[in-house]
C-alpha cells in the first residue's frame, strides 16, 4: 500500500505561506502552487489549477469526430502528434477501420520524433531551472531540426494535426527520409554533449540525487505514468504492455530504474531518447509503399457504445474515453492526461524537503500546464 | 486469470452486481452504497487492482454514472466499474484512501458534475474559481456569455 500523507488544513504559528506562480519561470506555464513553509522546509504544497482551463472535454461534445481531434493538439502541445494519434485510434476502433500499413509506420515515426523533441525541450528547460544555461541552447539546436521536419511535412511546428481518422492528412514530404537520417546522424554525435554537460556534472548530481523520492507503491497509487513511474520501477510503457500501431514489431527496450529520485527520472528520459532513435533507425528505410488513408465515409457515425484508447505520450499514459450515442458528435469525451496524475504526487514527494529542491522535483516531473488544465 | 474469474470473485463478495461484456473490457455495475466495499475487496484480492487509471462521470440526463477504470500492474487485467447516481443529490463514497490518485480526480468530478464524495479529505474546487456557479459538464449547463453552440 501507499504511504499516508496527512491532510493539513490549518497553518501553525511561525509557518509561512507563499505563492509560487501563476507567473513563475520554473513552472513553464500558469501553474499556481500555494506552499506552506516552516523555515525552508516544505510542509505542504497545494496546486491551484485552471488558469488555462478551456474545457476541452465540453468543447469536444459539440464538435464532430473529424473536428475534435484538432482541439487535442492544444492539450499537451509538446506531444501534439501523439494526442492526435490517441483520438484517431479511438475513432478507428469505434468504426472498426484498419489503417494502411504505410500510414501506421509514418505515425510511429512521427510519434518518436515528437517524443525526442519533447524530451529535448524538457532537458534544456530543466537544466535552466537548476541554473545551467548552456544545455538549453544545445538541446534546442537538435530540436530545431525536428520542428523543421514537422513544418515541412505537416505545415506546422507544434500543433501538427497531421493524423486524421483512417490514416494521415497527406503523404510525406519527399525530403522526409533524408532529413530524418541527417537528424539521427547529428543527434548521435551530439548526445554525448548532454552527458558531459549535465549528467556527469557534479553540481547537477548533487542537486538531483536523492531529491523528490517516489516509491514504487506510491507511484502506482498516485496513478503516475511515463518516465516518472518508470524511474520508480513501475513497468508501465503502453508501447510495450498494450502495443498499438505496430510497436510490437520494432525492437526497443523499456527503460526502468529503481531509485525513484529526480536523477533517475532524468536518466530515464535521456535513455528513452536513444530508444526512440533506435525505433526511427529501424523504420526510416522500411516505410512501405501504398495508401496513406483508409476509405471512410465523409460523416463519421460510430455505433453506440464506449471506447477507450491509451497511448504513451512523452509524459506518460494518455487515455481517451469516448461515449458514443450513435450521433455525429461524441456524447462525452474524457481525456485522462498524464500530467494531471503526475502532479497529484508532487505534494507527497516534496514534503519535508527544502524549497530549493522543489525546482529539481518539479522539473523532472515534466509538467505541461495545458495538459493538466485541459 | 480471465474475466470469468473476476466475475466469480465479484459474485461472491457482491452478489447483486451486474455484468456487461459487450465492450472491450468487463463492465461491472454496482450500487453506490456497495462501491466502497467492492473497491477495498478488489484492491486486496489476488487480482490486485492497484492502478486506477481513469475516474470520470457521464451525465445521462436522467441520472449520472460514475465510471472507474481499474487495472492491475502485475497481472495486466482491466475492468470498468460503473455506478448510477441520483441526479438531484448525487452521493458516493470516496476511494481516495484506496487509490491516492482519486483525490484529484474526485475533486475534478465534484466541481464539473456536482457529485458529492462522502468522507473525501479535502473536497474543494480544483480547476474552477471558488465563486463559479453550476456544473459545466452536465448536459443542462447554460452559459450564454462564454459558450458557443455549433
Amino acid at each position: 500500500m501507499y504511504t499516508e500523507t496527512q491532510v493539513i488544513k490549518e497553518t501553525k504559528e511561525g509557518e509561512l505561506v507563499i505563492n509560487m506562480g501563476p507567473q513563475h519561470p520554473a513552472t513553464h506555464g500558469v501553474l499556481h502552487l500555494v506552499i506552506t513553509l516552516d523555515g525552508e522546509t516544505i510542509k505542504k504544497i497545494e496546486p491551484h489549477l485552471g488558469y488555462i482551463h478551456r474545457s476541452i472535454e465540453k468543447m469536444s461534445e459539440s464538435l464532430n469526430y473529424r473536428q475534435f481531434i484538432y482541439v487535442t493538439s492544444r492539450m499537451d502541445y509538446l506531444s501534439a502528434h501523439i494526442n492526435n494519434l490517441a483520438c484517431a485510434m479511438n475513432v478507428e476502433k469505434a468504426m472498426q477501420i484498419e489503417v494502411p500499413k504505410r500510414a501506421s509506420v509514418i505515425r510511429v515515426l512521427m510519434s518518436e520524433l515528437t517524443r525526442i523533441a519533447s524530451h529535448e525541450l524538457w532537458l534544456g528547460a530543466m537544466a535552466m531551472d537548476l541554473g545551467a544555461f548552456t544545455p538549453f541552447f544545445y538541446t534546442f539546436r537538435e530540436r530545431e531540426l525536428i520542428t523543421d521536419i514537422m513544418e515541412e511535412t505537416c505545415g506546422a511546428r507544434l500543433t501538427m494535426n497531421y493524423i486524421v481518422p483512417g490514416g494521415l492528412m497527406y503523404d510525406l514530404h519527399p525530403d522526409f527520409q533524408q532529413k530524418v537520417k541527417a537528424f539521427v546522424k547529428q543527434f548521435k554525435q551530439k548526445v554525448t554533449e548532454f552527458e558531459d554537460l549535465v549528467t556527469n556534472n557534479v553540481i547537477f548530481q548533487a542537486r538531483t540525487k536523492g531529491v523528490g523520492i517516489l516509491s514504487r507503491e506510491d507511484a502506482i497509487s498516485y496513478g503516475c505514468s511515463g518516465p516518472v513511474a518508470r524511474a520508480s520501477g513501475v513497468s508501465c510503457d503502453i508501447r510495450k504492455i498494450y502495443p498499438y500501431e505496430g510497436y510490437d514489431t520494432v525492437e526497443f527496450d523499456e527503460v526502468l530504474d529503481t531509485a525513484g529520485d529526480s536523477f533517475a527520472r532524468y536518466i530515464i528520459r535521456v535513455k528513452e531518447m536513444n530508444q526512440s532513435i533506435r525505433i526511427i533507425e529501424q523504420l526510416i528505410d522500411n516505410i512501405p509503399e501504398g495508401d496513406t488513408q483508409a476509405k471512410m465515409k465523409a460523416v463519421i457515425k460510430p455505433p453506440k457504445g464506449e471506447f477507450y484508447t491509451r497511448v504513451e505520450t512523452a509524459r506518460g499514459e494518455l487515455g481517451v474515453y469516448i461515449v458514443s450515442e450513435g450521433g455525429m458528435t461524441p456524447y462525452r469525451v474524457k481525456y485522462r492526461s498524464p500530467g494531471f496524475s503526475n502532479l497529484s504526487a508532487l505534494d507527497h514527494m516534496a514534503r519535508g524537503s527544502k524549497i530549493g529542491d522543489l525546482m529539481a522535483t518539479m522539473g523532472t516531473l515534466d509538467l505541461v500546464i495545458p495538459d493538466i488544465d485541459r | 486469470m480471465t474475466n470469468e474469474d473476476i466475475k466469480a470473485f465479484i459474485t461472491t463478495v457482491q452478489p447483486v452486481a451486474t455484468f456487461d461484456e459487450t465492450g472491450e473490457w468487463l463492465n461491472i455495475l454496482v450500487e453506490p452504497s456497495q462501491w466502497k466495499q467492492l473497491a477495498t475487496d478488489l484492491r486486496n484480492s489476488s487480482f490486485l487492482f492497484d492502478y486506477l487509471f481513469c475516474l470520470t462521470c457521464v451525465d445521462w440526463k436522467t441520472h449520472l454514472t460514475m465510471v472507474y477504470h481499474l487495472s492491475s500492474t502485475t497481472q495486466r487485467l482491466n475492468i470498468v466499474i460503473k455506478s448510477k447516481l441520483d441526479r438531484t443529490n448525487p452521493e458516493i463514497e470516496t476511494v481516495c484512501d484506496i487509490w491516492r490518485t482519486a483525490e484529484f480526480h474526485e475533486r475534478e468530478v465534484f466541481e464539473l458534475f456536482g457529485v458529492n464524495f462522502l468522507n473525501h479529505p479535502d473536497l474543494r474546487k480544483l480547476i474552477l474559481t471558488d465563486d463559479f456557479e453550476g456544473f459545466p459538464l452536465r448536459k443542462d449547463f447554460e452559459d450564454p456569455i462564454n459558450m458557443i453552440k455549433l
